[in-house]
């Protein structure tokens, strides 16, 4: 059995919930939502911060999870592809993803929704240009990013028509 | 004559059954099951590109506290001469076995040589570095002319090809075709092209690393969950290394994140099966990114020598084709497709195709998306472009003069059927981006391209429950769509709204023989299999309703999801709740070997500009144009254009497999070799033609594979418009093309 031996207590928030876990000192975050809390939907495609299926907000500041300590969290908010969706109710760019078909195999898409999250409360206008950029750390091997971009826009839009 | 000729929904673009799960995460995927009392699988992967084992000694691994199963090659069968499995993922025993985990030999850089299994991921990796192999190690070899040089370390000893019987080489497979006379047909064109063109070696990039959990019961007995594209093969490779009987494998495929012909073979899966039954408890393994680069998949890189001959007017008369690839560590028959089908597109009936596959210490290649086709392709459209510009006739034009059309043949000899490439001509010809005049520094290339695709087994159960709704089970693994599809097809044909069918994906003993995801064929064999099991519903319910009635069944229709006779009515709610009473259960199952597959034909249009301080391309406009048969959701179907045309666009550019002279790959991350992102592209037009397939119901033609076909001469095309200079060896990297301009900077006459 593992042996429960250098582990650290940390007190965080995940998802709106107060949640306690143990960890060793170089374990990182990723690893912990994944394998301590069953928080599955974050993704591991590298684990060295190029592909960004791992994106998780802390203080909802985007982060890809496999590069932050666990330890960091501590006294954080931590928010996965779990805690998007409010109440049943899909974010508007979960809604449009799949309204235009803009995921394949889908093992990008909950790095791309927490990315394109980010990025329209930073700037609830962007150009696709912005939009572009913004997702470049997101890989996506399957639709050539299309649809995708397609979707982050509509997004926008309709976040816009709902403060409007 | 297509058995459906108008339809209800297929055509619609609904919200996939899968795609709530995939966008908040709750879908699993190849590592997201966990089971009680799991340990954690880590492989031993040499250090050497080339190296025979001395020994391996296990003994410090397995006596440290948490460590409960060690394995090496020793632990997997002795392959004798065995073929395994079918199209794509085709191969033999004996390469399989070694490729899975080396049995005295290494032959690739991180090679698995032994394996272990412990309690934590972090143990497991430590006692994989406790585990002492002692090598000997002998020269490696990566380029594929040197491992032809006479005086080359050959890496098969065993292994003599037909036509060099004396001596073993490092040729893997020569394949030769000849029709008609093309020497004398050489001698009639006015003008001949010759030219040789490389792509080089690169992976399937697929974004979740290979991952498996395995589990033995008491009875031996065994389950298996991983990621892959045909679970029947994974069970049938796994069954054949390990030597546990077939019928003793289960294997449930998880959501699969991306393959494109890399997930048609196994890796991890037989040691997490060993080290299972070994330690009595289940074992997961999830690979290395860096492991996913070094060890599996890899497309061949290729050079193909090109020689096209024309009459003035426009009339390709011959053809010879001589490609050359690289096969990595075993033999993955890469050489076969290019010889057969690098002429397909075009009509000729004088040609040569000569290909050679060639054993290198790389990791053995895998299909990758019309496997071979993008590197022969390469070559061949561009030296047809190359052709029309010497004849000065338009690039579109002449590839019309030349298209093939129904009843042309291709080298393998058969006729075409109804197919559309002339039609995909038309509309790029008519296409406002074709029309569209060009900014200066803009270059713009056309290109064609073709695969052959599959058909092959499938199987599809259908259970009506009695509230009219329908599960429909297949084994296709969904890796892009497919369950919207066959909900689609099912709905169509029982008249019932799209969201009263579930499509699942089950395991290999709760469907019949499903061959894998790939060859395009899912949509189109697998969709049979649906098509006919829900005939099979419909033609029972209008039996019973016929009975109920008093009649005879032929009268009764079925229109509108019911059955009519006269007046009367029975819906499918009525004949689905009143089952048990009308003759029991429905349940309807259906299995085929499909022979309806239609070869995909596209047409891709491409402008890029490329800065020549930097070197670096900007794709400022592309065009995918495609026959799709009739596509079944069109959101996939653009999405499968769109996404091909990508990864053609990220090998044209940039990607590219680097070796240092050791064989050690020198680029195996995401950082290094580096796939298109977001902000390197434009908004790819999908312009699907609809020419139906007559050899199936509802007229489908795969799509997947055909988009990563055109994009590399389309792009190397524009960049020759954009710059002047012709490139003919890809990718075209900003230093190449810096490089390259500076050279014809430099031959320029001086500007005083
Ligand atoms: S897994 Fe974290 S960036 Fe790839
Ligand atoms: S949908 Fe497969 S990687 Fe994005």
């Amino acid at each position: 059995m593992n042996k429960p031996l250098n582990k650290m207590a940390v007190q965080t928030t995940v998802n709106g919930e107060s949640t306690a876990f143990l960890c060793s000192p170089g374990q990182v975050l990723s690893d912990v939502l994944r394998d301590e809390l069953e928080l599955i939907g974050t993704k591991i495609g590298c684990n060295t911060g190029d592909c960004g299926a791992c994106s998780v907000l802390v203080n909802d500041r985007l982060v890809c999870s496999c590069l932050v300590l666990a330890a960091e969290v501590e006294g954080q908010t931590v928010q996965t592809i779990e805690g998007i969706a409010k109440g049943g109710e899909l974010h508007p760019v979960q809604q449009k993803l799949l309204e235009h078909g803009g995921l394949q195999c889908g093992i990008c898409t909950p790095g791309i929704v927490v990315a394109a999250k980010a990025l329209l409360e930073h700037n609830p206008n962007p150009t696709e240009e912005q939009a572009r950029y913004w997702l470049a750390g997101n890989l996506c091997r399957c639709t050539g990013y299309d649809k995708i971009i397609r979707a982050v826009l509509d997004a926008a839009k309709t976040l816009r028509e709902e403060a409007a | 004559m297509n058995a459906y000729q108008e339809f209800r929904i297929i055509g619609s673009r609904p919200v996939r059954p899968d795609g709530l799960d995939k966008v908040t995460g709750r879908a699993r995927y190849g590592a997201d099951l966990s089971m009680q009392g799991q340990l954690y699988g880590h492989a031993v992967r040499s250090p050497h590109a080339h190296a025979i084992i001395q020994s391996i000694d296990c003994s410090k691994a397995l006596a440290m506290e948490g460590v409960l199963a060690v394995m090496t090659g020793d632990d997997l069968v002795k392959p004798g001469n065995e073929m395994l499995g079918s199209g794509e993922g085709a191969m033999a025993l004996k390469d399989l076995v070694p490729m899975v985990m080396s049995q005295g030999k290494v032959l690739f850089h991180s090679q698995a040589v032994a394996a272990v299994a412990a309690t934590s991921p972090e143990l497991a990796a430590e006692a994989a570095r406790a585990v002492e192999v002692t090598y000997e190690v002998l020269p490696a070899v990566t380029n594929v002319h040197k491992a032809l040089a006479p005086d080359a370390p050959v890496l098969h000893h065993d292994r003599f090809p037909d036509d060099y019987p004396a001596k073993p080489t490092n040729l893997a497979t020569h394949i030769s075709l000849t029709v008609g006379e093309p020497d004398a047909a050489f001698a009639r064109a006015d003008v001949i092209v010759e030219q040789t063109y490389s792509v080089p070696m690169c992976h399937q990039g697929y974004i979740e690393p290979h991952a498996c959990v395995a589990r033995v019961d008491a009875a031996g007995r065994v389950d298996l969950w991983c990621c892959t594209q045909g679970h029947f093969a994974a069970r049938h490779f796994t069954s054949a290394a390990t030597g546990i009987d077939l019928g003793k494998i289960t294997v449930t495929a998880s959501e699969i994140g991306g393959g494109f012909g890399g997930k048609t073979t196994i890796y991890l899966e037989p040691l997490a099966v060993v080290l299972a039954q070994k330690a009595g408890r289940p074992v997961k393994m999830v690979m290395d990114r860096g492991d996913v680069f070094r060890a599996t998949g890899a497309a061949p890189g290729a050079e193909t020598r090109v020689k096209l001959g024309a009459t003035r007017d426009g009339k390709l008369v011959a053809a010879d084709v001589d490609c050359l690839m690289d096969s990595g560590a075993y033999n993955g028959g890469p050489a076969a497709f290019p010889v057969y089908m690098a002429t397909a597109c075009y009509k000729l009936t004088d040609a040569r195709s000569t290909g050679r596959s060639v054993y290198t210490n790389k990791p053995k290649i895998h299909a990758y998306r019309a496997p071979s086709m993008p590197q022969v392709t390469l070559g061949f459209e561009l030296a047809i472009t190359e052709l029309a510009a010497e004849l000065g006739i338009d690039p579109i034009e002449f590839r019309l003069i030349n298209a093939v059309e129904e009843g042309d043949a291709n080298m393998m000899g058969a006729p075409y059927n109804r197919i559309g490439l002339r039609e995909c001509l038309e509309v790029a010809r008519n296409h406002d981006h074709y029309k569209s005049s060009l900014t200066d520094g803009v270059g713009r290339g056309v290109a064609m391209g073709y695969w052959i695709n599959a058909g092959m087994q499938s199987s599809a159960i259908l259970n009506v429950s009695p509230d009219g709704h329908v599960a429909v089970l297949t084994g296709s693994p969904d890796i892009g769509g497919s369950r919207a599809s066959m909900a689609l097809m099912a709905a169509e044909v029982l008249g019932i709204p799209f969201d009263h069918v579930q499509p699942q994906v089950v395991a290999t003993d709760s469907v019949g023989h499903t061959d894998v995801t790939g060859g395009s064929r899912t949509t189109l064999a697998t969709g049979q299999a649906v098509i006919q099991a829900a005939e099979q519903c419909v033609a029972e319910m209008c039996r019973r309703a016929a009975i109920e009635w008093g009649v005879e069944p032929g009268v009764v229709a079925w229109s509108q999801g019911a059955a009519h006779h006269g007046d009367q009515t029975l819906t499918f709610e009525e004949l689905a709740s009143r089952a048990g009473t009308m003759g029991g259960p429905l349940t309807f199952s259906s299995s085929l070997n499909s022979t309806s597959a239609a070869p995909a034909f596209g047409v891709h249009i491409c402008d890029a500009e490329v800065d020549k301080e930097t070197g670096r391309t900007t794709i400022t406009r592309y065009t995918a144009i495609q026959d799709a048969g009739k596509a079944i959701h069109p959101d996939y179907v653009e999405g499968q254009m769109q996404g091909g045309a990508v990864q053609g666009i990220g090998w044209a550019l940039n990607e590219e497999y680097l070796y240092n002279e050791k064989g050690v790959l020198e680029n195996p991350g995401f950082l290094d070799y580096r796939i298109p992102v977001a902000s390197d592209l434009p908004f790819i037009d999908a312009v699907i033609v609809e020419v139906p397939n007559p050899l199936h119901p509802f007229g489908v033609k795969g799509v997947g594979e055909v988009p990563i076909v055109p994009p590399m001469p389309a792009i190397a095309e524009a960049v020759y418009q954009s710059t002047g200079v012709r490139f003919r060896d890809l990718p075209l990297n900003p230093p190449k093309i810096v490089a390259a301009l500076t050279d014809s900077r430099a031959l320029l006459p001086d500007p005083q």
